[in-house]
């Protein structure tokens, strides 16, 4: 069987989904190891400015540098700020190639700051080692990226959004059907190898701002990726663990204390007093934070105001230029100085974020998932507190095996009836005469995710909101698009969807508390080993239903001293 | 489903004395991220179509004749 002329099919040996931070390097390297392998970028915006780091990075959060910590320490951190529940081969893998990473990139031209012998210039913010490396110049790194996609010859294919995977007969990967944004068209790309590299689910709650793109991660991260894994047959991993992230209200940007923390600046309640003993961001942390808001002490504030006006300069300078350089505007347009003012901070929405949290798509250390020939990069992929050189490591551990994974393998066989069954239903919403438009089906999915499954969690109103998440099924078939870039959008809404149903039902099965406010749940405030030290796995069972299981953790590699366990549980300041 | 449509502030200017669009310039366009910047058919000149912005700047810093500004959303403003 052949497929329809309106269908274009390409094929690649590596397909990359995503062109944002891990994406890049997962396609670099896939040419670097195979010169000969037709390696395709396919991205939903444009490489040259798309994901998280678009205008830049302003520093390392997690980097081990030889000196300052070894790999076992960072294991160590990351296993404890996660409450014992990690992959820790998959840390392990991410600390080995932290430093050589740092080294690659430094050659490539990305600056790092150093110090007056020009040794890395690291910093301490973690609770317990030394893992931050500043980049006040990391403005430029998307360019750099770009400069070597072009050098290595890699396809690139922007504007398509990747919507569903597809498999061959035997349950391997064979690649993916995608939609143009600007002319609604459908592409299939058929790939012996996958690596999915599609960022953070970012559009799963509400801002308090109430407006829909105004999004801690950069919005178009909207969980295509998990929405994708999860049709295909591969597990998610740890979406309990929510990310919830500390930041600028309204404004929702990061508040950046792994930038000002080192230079005198913290996180204070309403009377200027330092709360938390350490403002590394984990579930913990949040927690105190969130007490603090709660409490009569707050809100909280990003406190500069006691800072020397070189000190104040110097964080204007770093924050105003990189990764969210519009905070300067907004803090103009309402008066608000360094100098003279703490800064008001709130907490995100909710999220599934591996860069800073432990959610997302389950990958091993070597990059795959449970879907033979697909792999998982970056922000979407499970492996806990990986940031942006998380996702260059493992982009980088994902290239290398994507490539010899695709030289063992001819083309697999296309699934014609489900293509063209896929087809019309991407296509659906735009053949309507009215209907209900995409932003107002997104609002009421994101409206419920804030009103009903926003911790702390309450069984009976997590309930109610898969009820009526449930109901929201019947909606789906009257999606109403009036151009290409309206399906775009009803087509990442219905991504929003399942992540939000996602939620929901990986937040009930784990009766107990862990990762502080990340999976607080009320009828379990506790938590307990005995019964829950495992990873929650989420997929799609035999009845086409969402379901959840549990894996053991893995052995430890590197084992804990009973007292550090404790570490991340002693965040609040003690009274003297 | 009956619908209306309601008019929105949106938070990107392009100045169209200073936009070369209508010259095949289509940076700003490119860049951004939500895909929220297209061609206004009637001027030849790029401008916000889509009230969806992630005030993230691309489109500002990278215009070649320094025609467009970055706004903060009014709803977060």
């Amino acid at each position: 069987m052949i497929l329809p002329d309106d269908i274009t099919v390409t094929d690649v040996d590596v397909l990359v989904i995503g062109g944002g931070t891990a994406g890049p390097m997962a396609a670099v390297t896939a040419k670097e190891q195979n010169p000969d392998a037709k390696v395709m970028l396919l991205e939903k915006a444009n490489v040259k400015r798309s994901g998280a780091i678009s205008m830049g990075m302003d520093g390392l959060n997690n980097a081990v540098v030889p000196g300052h910590s070894e790999p076992e320490d960072y294991v160590k951190e990351i296993t404890i700020a996660n409450d014992g529940i990690v992959l820790q081969k998959g840390v392990m893998a991410y600390a080995e190639g932290s430093f050589d990473m740092i080294q690659k990139l430094d050659k490539w031209g990305v600056y790092f700051q150093k110090d007056e012998t020009g040794e890395y210039d690291m910093k301490k913010v973690h609770h317990l080692g030394t893992y931050v490396l500043p980049m006040p110049e990391g403005h430029n790194i998307k360019k750099i990226l770009y400069r070597r996609l072009r050098r290595n010859r890699v396809i690139i294919e922007n504007r398509y959004q990747a919507i569903r995977l597809l498999k061959d007969k035997d349950g391997a990967i064979a690649g993916c059907i995608a939609l143009g944004t600007r002319d609604a068209d459908i592409i299939v790309i058929r790939a012996k190898a996958v690596v999915m590299c599609t960022g953070a689910a970012g559009r799963i709650g509400l801002p308090a701002s109430g407006y829909l793109f105004g999004t801690y991660e950069n919005p178009s991260n909207c969980g295509d990726g998990h929405s994708m894994a999860y049709h295909v047959g591969a597990e998610l991993s740890g979406l309990e663990c929510y990310q919830i992230n500390p930041l600028l209200k309204d404004y929702n940007g990061p508040a950046c204390a792994y930038v000002t923390g080192p230079l005198g600046g913290y996180t204070a309640n309403a009377k200027g007093d330092r709360f938390i003993e350490c403002d590394y961001w984990s579930g913990q942390m949040m927690q105190e934070f969130y007490n603090e808001l709660q409490g009569g002490n707050g809100p909280v504030f990003l406190k500069l105001d006691h800072l020397a006006e070189e000190t104040i300069q110097e964080i204007e300078h770093v924050l105003h230029t990189n990764e969210r350089p519009s905070r300067g505007l907004f803090h103009d347009g309402r008066g608000t100085d360094y100098r003279t003012t703490m800064v008001e901070m709130h907490i995100s929405e909710i999220g599934f974020c591996a860069g800073h949290s432990a959610s997302g798509v389950w990958i091993n250390e070597k990059g795959e998932t449970t879907v033979p020939g697909l792999y998982g990069a970056g922000d979407m992929a499970s492996i806990p507190h990986s940031y942006m050189l998380g996702a260059f490591v493992y982009g980088q551990i994902c290239g290398e095996n994507a490539t010899q994974y695709a030289l063992d393998r001819e083309f697999p066989e296309l699934d014609v009836d489900y293509i063209i069954a896929e087809r019309d239903r991407i296509l659906a919403p735009l053949k309507r005469t009215d209907g209900i438009p995409p932003s107002q089906f997104e609002y009421k999915v994101r409206r419920l995710v804030n009103d009903y499954l926003q911790p702390p969690k309450v069984t009976k109103k997590m309930d109610i909101g898969l009820a009526r998440l449930r109901a929201m099924e019947a909606d789906i078939e009257h999606l109403y698009a009036r151009d290409a870039h309206e399906l775009l959008r009803a087509n990442e809404a219905q991504h929003v969807f399942d992540c939000a149903k996602m939620a929901a039902v990986a937040s009930m099965f784990r009766t107990e508390s862990r990762w502080g406010l990340y999976h607080n749940y009320v009828d379990y405030p506790k938590t307990d080993n005995d019964k829950w030290f495992c990873h929650v796995q989420l997929f799609k069972d035999e009845n086409n239903e969402m379901a959840c299981s549990t894996i053991p953790v893995e052995p430890y590699v590197v084992e804990l001293d009973e007292q550090e366990k404790n570490a991340y549980q002693q965040m609040r300041v003690q009274a003297n | 489903m009956p619908i209306a449509s309601q008019i929105s502030m949106v938070p990107v200017v392009v100045d169209d004395e200073k936009c070369i669009a209508d010259k095949g310039c289509r940076t700003c366009i490119d860049v951004c991220p939500l895909d929220v910047l297209w061609i206004n058919e009637d001027t030849g000149k790029a401008h916000m179509k889509y009230d969806e912005c992630w005030y993230c700047m691309p489109c500002e810093t990278d215009c070649p004749t320094d025609a467009v500004t970055v706004n903060i959303p009014y709803l977060l403003r």
